[in-house]
């Protein structure tokens, strides 16, 4: 015998994530929700809104800042966790490259693998035992192996061949000192729920995810955005293209793709007819080998 | 898929080890256009592929850690959603190897509709291996439909005598295990023969594909019918307002439906109060039902914190239930120590008094007297717990007759379990 609820798809997909936000919350000591101004984080703290007002929130929303950000991405941070009254910690990866914590192979190399050191940083000085993230199964075949409570180990690292056995909707968020959880409430999540959700509940995102008109060169299959960290090499040609992003993340590895979509409706059409992956048809930083994202989250990436 | 009612269907795949589980579900995807041109070309630069040149290795599109292509075996449940128009999927590969159970326990748990795969070409008289026997008891003691698929036919040229001994077989474990009318399909998962749509390769079969058996699923019970059952799992305080100063309780509906006005009880000693307001983010609710994440407010200061259970209609707490377990600790059950049972939000203090019986994967018979738990094992358990649980039965109510068990000095998950009886 088979059970089910009547609610519709996107309401199914909320409440869930209501669910796992409170348990997350009420299972942990020391909580954070990584916000970083993102589409999908913004959906995340929508979704916080929800499970806790008209409390406050229960956690801190906490960046992890490569200081590569695309123009309007960190204002758009600031401004959200001011209006809404919620406090904001960011860590900088530029704090562990003094430290040296993080050395870059030159001054202008990705720092987007140096988050990960910048991220375990910031959970050991705050004590953090839980982070909150909007991370997705549909993302990424290492994260669609990923558990909703993701236990990691004191090192911050995954260890994907021995997960803690996750049984329906009960979560043990049990912890050993020094060990934290990452927990992902957006985990059964599409890239065209998330849109058609933003759409549904109006949220506001920054302007650089819709069509606007932006210097790329061309690299391979991408359109790689010219910025002060990634300039045009000598003699290739710069072109001035109507572009949006569908992931934003470090400048070094992010491209944005062509498209005229000026609105969340007509990114939910084209995001119904798109033949490349979000992640595929955006990020550098998968490509540098077939197992990139599991490597990273050994290695404590979120 | 528009935001529209879809039915929604989760499906697990079972069997033993290359079976062909990943290859299945990446034949599903791939023929459903449910997988993007990028991850296609990704699938035939692989490494570690299996395939002939110019072809596939789909087990890829599930099997996406680098141990598991280097070894061509699933270790851990992989997650992946697609829509028809009629139905949006959830399909969840899980691995085959006994090592790897409790993975597999996992991705069942999450899963309304289990597809059990067999080797139609290994099978020695039509005797079917241990890991079929234990995952199809375990799919269905989990409260999963259960879809047998008859897979690599084309390795017995789509002979219908060798199709009907392997029905044979999967019909007498079904009766044993009290599956009634199970479908059973002969597939071939690599070509997509009768996956996606039927083919012509067995013209002697008359049962539709794999995938219109799956999408014509019944809906089942509709939770919002059964009785209600609210665990806590927040206590909200709200402050300020005179009109707002007192206290709600924050949690999802595990089944039911609740009205402003009705009576509701608390806990095991069933303190009846009234619901006054239902509330969530934006919106004051008149009622609320199985799914919704809501906040319920109380006529009077009722004294329940987070575990404690709000009910309507009958509910039968008690101290002593019954339970099936499956263990999934690495370490053995300990009958001296003390494990926490969690249901819903709620962790009570448990022992476990006696082992009524142990399957015999090899024959699924009971085995009788005091055993160790070990890992894998599947067995009747008599329980005890320090304060009474509600002892709805799983048959009857998944979302309340679930628990698991955790060993509090490792934290490790012990045990998922399932409510019987109660005594």
């Amino acid at each position: 015998m088979t059970f089910f609820s009547r609610l519709l798809h996107l309401d199914r997909l909320e409440s869930e994530a209501i669910y796992i936000l409170r348990e997350a919350a009420a299972q942990s000591r020391n909580p954070a929700l990584l916000f970083s101004g993102g589409k999908d984080s913004a959906v995340l703290l929508h979704l916080a809104l929800k499970a806790f007002r008209p409390e406050r929130l229960p956690f801190p929303l906490l960046h992890v800042d490569t200081g590569h950000n695309f123009e309007g991405v960190t204002q758009f941070r600031d401004e959200t966790a001011a209006r809404l009254g919620e406090r904001l910690v960011v860590a900088h990866v530029e704090e562990s490259i003094q430290r040296g914590s993080v050395r870059l192979a030159s001054p202008t190399a990705s720092r987007n693998a140096a988050q990960a050191v910048t991220l375990l940083e910031a959970i050991e000085t705050h004590g953090f035992d839980l982070l909150l993230g909007g991370a997705r199964r549909d993302e990424d075949k290492a994260r669609a192996k990923e558990r909703v409570f993701s236990h990691r180990d004191a090192f911050g690292a995954w260890n994907p061949k021995s997960q803690r056995p996750e049984l329906w909707d009960l979560y043990n968020g049990r912890l050993q000192t020094g060990e934290n959880f990452r927990v992902f409430p957006l985990s059964n999540w599409t890239e065209l729920d998330i849109w058609t959700y933003i759409e549904r509940e109006k949220i506001a995102l920054p302007s650089l995810y819709f069509a606007h008109v932006r210097p790329v060169v061309r690299d391979g299959d991408y359109w790689r955005p010219v910025t002060p960290v990634t300039p045009a090499a000598e003699g290739q040609l710069v072109e001035n293209r109507l572009v949006r992003f569908r992931t934003v993340g470090d400048m070094t590895c992010t491209c944005p793709i062509e498209s005229n979509a000026a609105d969340v409706s007509a990114i939910i059409a084209e995001t119904r007819l798109s033949t490349l992956s979000e992640r595929g048809a955006t990020r550098m930083d998968d490509k540098v080998n077939e197992a990139a994202m599991e490597r990273r989250k050994r290695e404590g990436y979120f | 898929m528009t935001q529209a009612q879809t039915k929604l269907v989760r499906i697990v795949t079972a069997g033993s080890v290359d079976d062909g589980k990943s290859t299945l579900i990446g034949r599903i995807l791939h023929d459903s256009q449910a997988l993007m041109s990028d991850q296609v070309d990704a699938l035939s630069n692989a490494r570690f592929s299996r395939a002939e040149e110019g072809d596939l290795d789909l087990s890829f599109v599930t099997d996406g850690l680098e141990s598991e292509r280097e070894q061509g075996i699933t270790i851990d449940v992989a997650y992946r959603y697609f829509a028809t128009p009629q139905t949006s999927f959830i399909v969840i590969d899980a691995p085959g190897h006994e090592q790897y159970t409790r993975n597999m326990v996992t991705g069942a748990s999450n899963a309304d509709v289990a597809i059990v795969l067999v080797d139609a070409s290994r099978l020695h008289q039509g005797a079917l291996k241990v890991q079929t026997r234990r995952h199809a008891t375990i799919a269905h003691l989990l409260g999963l439909k259960v879809v047998f698929a008859v897979n690599k036919m084309d390795l017995v040229n789509w002979s219908q005598k060798v199709f009907l001994e392997v029905e044979e077989s999967l019909r007498r474990l079904s009766r044993s295990l009290g599956i009634t009318n199970p479908a059973i399909v002969p597939i071939n998962a690599r070509s997509g023969d009768n996956v996606v749509s039927k083919s012509h390769a067995a013209s002697w079969y008359e049962g539709a594909s794999l995938l219109d058996i799956l999408q014509s699923q019944g809906e089942g019970t509709d939770l919002s019918e059964l009785p209600f059952r609210f665990s806590i799992q927040r206590v909200v305080r709200v402050d300020g307002h005179t009109r707002d100063a007192q206290r709600g309780y924050a949690g999802r509906i595990a089944s039911g439906q609740v009205a402003v006005g009705e009576e509701v009880f608390v806990g095991p000693n069933r303190r009846p109060t009234k619901i006054s307001r239902i509330e969530t983010y934006d919106q004051s609710l008149e009622r609320a039902e199985a799914g919704q994440s809501v906040t319920l407010y109380t006529e009077d200061e009722v004294d329940a914190a987070r575990g404690d259970l709000l009910t309507r209609g009958e509910a039968t707490y008690a101290k002593r239930v019954t339970a099936d377990l499956c263990w999934l600790d690495d370490q053995v059950w300990d009958p001296r120590r003390r494990y926490l049972l969690q249901q819903g939000t709620a962790n009570i203090t448990a022992k476990i008094e006696s082992v009524l019986h142990i399957r015999d994967m090899r024959d699924l018979s009971e085995v009788r007297g005091d055993q160790a738990l070990k890992l894998n094992d599947i067995a009747l358990v008599q329980l005890q717990t320090q304060t009474p649980i509600l002892a709805d039965l799983f048959q009857d109510n998944p979302k309340t007759g679930a628990f698991i068990l955790i060993d509090p000095d490792t934290n490790q998950t012990a045990a998922a379990g399932m409510i019987r009886g109660a005594t």
